[in-house]
């Protein structure tokens, strides 16, 4: 294994790259402020028609959901695009066997990297607007805090588990449009970016937060944000994700790998 | 005759934003064509060559009505090329060595018909005009292959014919010989040479390869910093920056002196001797009479000078 | 016209070889189309009522503004490509046809693998419609036709517009999905529960409640729950009109600019 200086280069590298995207960074978190005040708007007129609270969310807690979401979209990446097919597809995945790092944890390195600088602009511009415009729910509990931060690192985790994985299935299925697509599809309406998941009509929520990994993306990191239900139960369901996702994403990567080396592409 | 193109102190600015420290930026205007003087007559067949960034492009572009121009005044076809575009679209025909006229799903034969009906051109036109690129292009083994399928020549010979369907008046060509090789070069330029040749089609032409030039253009204009530095034929441009013609030299044995003729210069001596290569300013007659008379002289080439050098040295002197 | 229809057919020509991929498509198109109906019935399904709009009436307003923005993008929806043109060169191109530039990009880009999210909302609205009980008169019937037509007008006005920014800043990037989608999501909902500033500029401003709101106000034969006149109601086609001309004369501006600077 190499030192972990290694990783740490490719960290910084990720940081750096993503530091140059200036006008992307500023468009994207236009549009995430413009979503935020647009779900804000739609879950306060249902906590009102609901009488106040809403499964659960009262309004500072649905302000927090909405706009710190909106900032997590940007930093867990969701729909990033799919670069890891696209140099599958052009070829370039090649040079990438031929360093001494394992590819899987190299892009995750990079990607924490990417996080990082998300963290530090995508994640705070709706986050300030929110706080500004509606006021956020403040956690009770100092304990909340480090428990959201290691939310966080496994909503991360999950996500590029995920997504590496479906990226992999390119080297079957030479264009990744179709994976793509139903991921969009899925992970809009089941990962909370719409609504809290718990005002889905029973039995509904529990199966969708604890049998799928869209929730460990972005509802459960919220969920301990606003203290709604048990953080340690959520925290343990993100933790199986990320302990089925990155070694699924290993699994598909080494089986995509020797496709790509026995068959040339 | 009448001038086709006529451009006066035609200028181009361009706003470049420079960093200047963390946060600000200065703003710089930057004359990309800075005062073209140019008129080519109907007919004319003209090189317009320069270096990289030197405004080739611009000036294309200024001239097709794609770009709208800071200053001066343009006409071509008697036509103001931006607010007059689509008339003039009607009347030229653009070539971009670099990118495609052309639809990418689409097989050629569709290509051109949907160009007949975008330019309402009579069917009867049509089919005359296809029909001469098909036999001179050779484009019958694969008009019915999508555009994307074709290799860089098939795609150019494909890119020429559409932009001469509609009959127009002027040809305007960037870099149509770029990445081509050496057989698509050939066919395109005797191609070009012969719509030239038939002399109702004016043909502007840009490239790096001096080589279209030396076979197309009888006309050269030679364009540097946005300016026009040489406007006149090949041997003009030759006399004007002193390209001389070279002679070779292959002896048998090397000599104790080297010949020496006045206006023959002694420029590299290669093989301990036994090549000698001089430049001259005048005929070669003397020297190689003077050569013969050692009684070593095995060999002698005499080289034409060279376009690559004189521009090489145009571009140099920048 | 006939150039601007032929040039479409050679798309459609051009896009047929991907047979699956169409279909892929059209599944796709539908299958977003949904995904947001959905949304709507889960949240009107947890909280009854939306800004005093039952689910029937809510799903109405939905299905006017998802029909007009699904149909703006069918037509115009790619010109935010616009960004390759520019890169590549590909603008140019256009620019070298004797032919309309905006004419061009809308049928070289014109879209029918995207039509299933036009076609589930079309269908959809009168089904809403009758289920949010509402009295059919002639005039009603016509609004019904009208004010999908009105929308897409609209937002293919948004979808130019913010197309055109591209002109000034190529890497605008997802900054055009602020309006293009956030349009479409502001107009699903009933404009009563947006507040102060934010319900002006976008309701008002940008006209996103004549896509839906409105327009289901009049079948519904309800007054204005936010105190507009009775006359406001009607204005859908004078707005959808207006932001045509502004986005056209922006168009205008755009290409103006691109011609100063190049690519």
């Amino acid at each position: 294994m190499p030192p972990l200086t290694v990783y740490w280069a490719l960290v910084r590298a990720g940081f750096r790259r993503y530091s140059t995207y200036r006008q992307a960074t500023v468009a994207g978190a236009t549009t995430n402020v413009m979503f935020g005040f647009l779900r804000t708007y739609g879950m306060f007129a249902a906590a009102a028609a609901a009488g106040g609270v809403l499964a659960g969310y009262d309004r500072p807690r649905l302000a927090t959901f909405v706009w710190v979401s909106q900032g997590m979209l940007a930093t867990i990446n969701i729909w990033g695009p799919p670069e890891y097919a696209e140099r599958v597809r052009t070829g370039d995945a090649v040079t990438d066997l031929l360093r001494p790092v394992h590819p899987v944890w190299q892009l995750l390195a990079v990607d924490l990297g990417r996080a990082g600088f998300a963290l530090l602009t995508r994640f705070v511009a709706p986050v300030v607007v929110g706080a500004l415009a509606f006021g956020l729910y403040a956690p009770a509990r100092w304990s909340t805090y480090p428990a959201f931060a290691l939310s966080l690192v496994l909503a991360l985790l999950v996500t590029f588990g995920c997504r590496h994985a479906l990226f992999c299935s390119v080297h079957w299925l030479l264009d990744v449009r179709g994976p793509m697509t139903a991921w969009v599809l899925f992970s809009t309406l089941l990962s909370g970016m719409v609504f809290p998941l718990w005002i889905l009509p029973e039995p509904l929520p529990a199966l969708v937060v604890y049998g799928m990994p869209f929730a460990s993306m972005v509802q459960a990191p919220m969920d301990v944000l606003v203290e709604r239900g048990d953080p340690l139960r959520l925290l343990l369901t993100q933790a199986a994700w990320a302990a089925v996702a990155l070694p699924a994403a290993v699994l598909i990567q080494r089986r995509g790998e020797r496709k790509m080396v026995i068959q040339g592409g | 005759m009448s001038a086709v193109i006529e451009t006066r102190g035609l200028r181009k600015e361009f706003v470049v934003r420079k960093r200047a420290g963390r946060f600000r930026r200065t703003r710089h205007a930057i004359a990309a064509v800075d005062g073209v003087d140019l008129r080519v007559e109907a007919g004319e067949m003209l090189g317009y060559i320069g270096p990289n960034g030197a405004g080739k492009s611009t000036t294309l572009k200024m001239l097709t009505g794609v770009l709208h121009p800071s200053g001066g005044d343009v006409r071509v076809c008697g036509f103001e090329p931006v607010p007059q575009r689509v008339r003039l679209a009607r009347g030229i025909g653009v070539v971009f060595g670099q990118r495609s006229q052309l639809w990418w799903d689409l097989p050629l034969r569709e290509s051109f018909d949907l160009l007949r009906h975008i330019y309402r051109v009579p069917p009867s036109e049509h089919a005359a005009r296809l029909a001469r690129c098909r036999s001179m292009l050779e484009l019958d083994p694969f008009l019915d292959t999508p555009v994307r399928q074709l290799s860089l020549g098939q795609r150019m010979r494909g890119e020429i014919t559409a932009a001469l369907l509609h009959g127009p008046a002027v040809l305007f060509l960037d870099e149509p010989t770029i990445g081509l090789d050496v057989v698509s070069k050939q066919s395109v330029r005797a191609f070009l040479a012969e719509v030239g040749a038939r002399g109702d089609t004016t043909v502007v032409l840009t490239t790096h390869d001096l080589a279209d030039i030396q076979r197309l253009c009888e006309r050269l204009v030679v364009i540097d910093h946005g300016r026009v530095v040489h406007d006149g034929t090949l041997a003009a441009l030759h006399a004007r920056y002193g390209s001389r013609r070279r002679v070779v030299a292959d002896l048998d044995a090397p000599l104790d002196r080297p010949v020496a003729v006045p206006g023959a210069d002694l420029e590299s001596t290669e093989g301990g001797g036994a090549r000698l290569t001089y430049a001259l300013d005048q005929p070669p007659g003397a020297l190689i009479a003077a050569l013969a008379q050692t009684g070593v002289l095995r060999d002698v080439k005499i080289e034409e000078p060279d376009i690559e050098e004189v521009v090489a040295r145009l571009y140099k002197d920048r | 016209m006939a150039e601007y229809y032929r040039l479409f057919l050679a798309q459609a020509r051009g896009q047929a070889q991907y047979r699956a991929s169409f279909w892929f498509d059209v599944a796709a198109s539908t299958g977003f189309g949904v995904i947001d109906l959905l949304g709507v019935l889960v949240v009107f399904h947890a909280s009854g009522s939306l800004g005093g709009f039952t689910q029937a009436e809510g799903l109405l307003i939905a299905a006017l503004a998802g029909a007009g923005f699904a149909l703006a993008d069918l037509v115009v929806g790619s010109v935010e490509r616009i960004r390759n043109y520019v890169r590549t060169g590909l603008f140019d191109a256009v620019l070298l046809r004797p032919l309309g530039a905006l004419g061009q990009l809308i049928a070289m880009d014109f879209a029918p693998r995207r039509a299933g999210r036009a076609v589930l909302c079309a269908a959809l609205i009168p089904v809403t419609a009758v289920g949010a009980g509402v009295q059919w008169t002639p005039v009603r019937l016509l609004v019904a036709v009208l004010a999908p037509l009105c929308g897409a007008v609209l937002f293919g006005a948004i979808f130019v517009a913010t197309a055109t920014v591209a002109f000034w800043w190529i890497d605008s990037g997802e900054f055009a999905n602020s309006f293009t989608y956030g349009g479409r999501d502001f107009s699903t909902w009933p404009a009563t529960i947006y507040g102060g500033v934010f319900r002006r500029v976008f309701a008002y401003g940008f006209g996103f409640a004549f896509a839906g709101y409105y327009p289901a106000l009049i079948l519904l034969g309800r007054p204005d729950p936010l105190g507009g006149p009775p006359w406001l109601a009607w204005l859908s086609p004078l707005v959808a009109a207006v932001a045509a001309v502004v986005a056209g004369l922006f168009w205008r501006r755009g290409v103006r600019q691109y011609r100063s600077t190049g690519s």
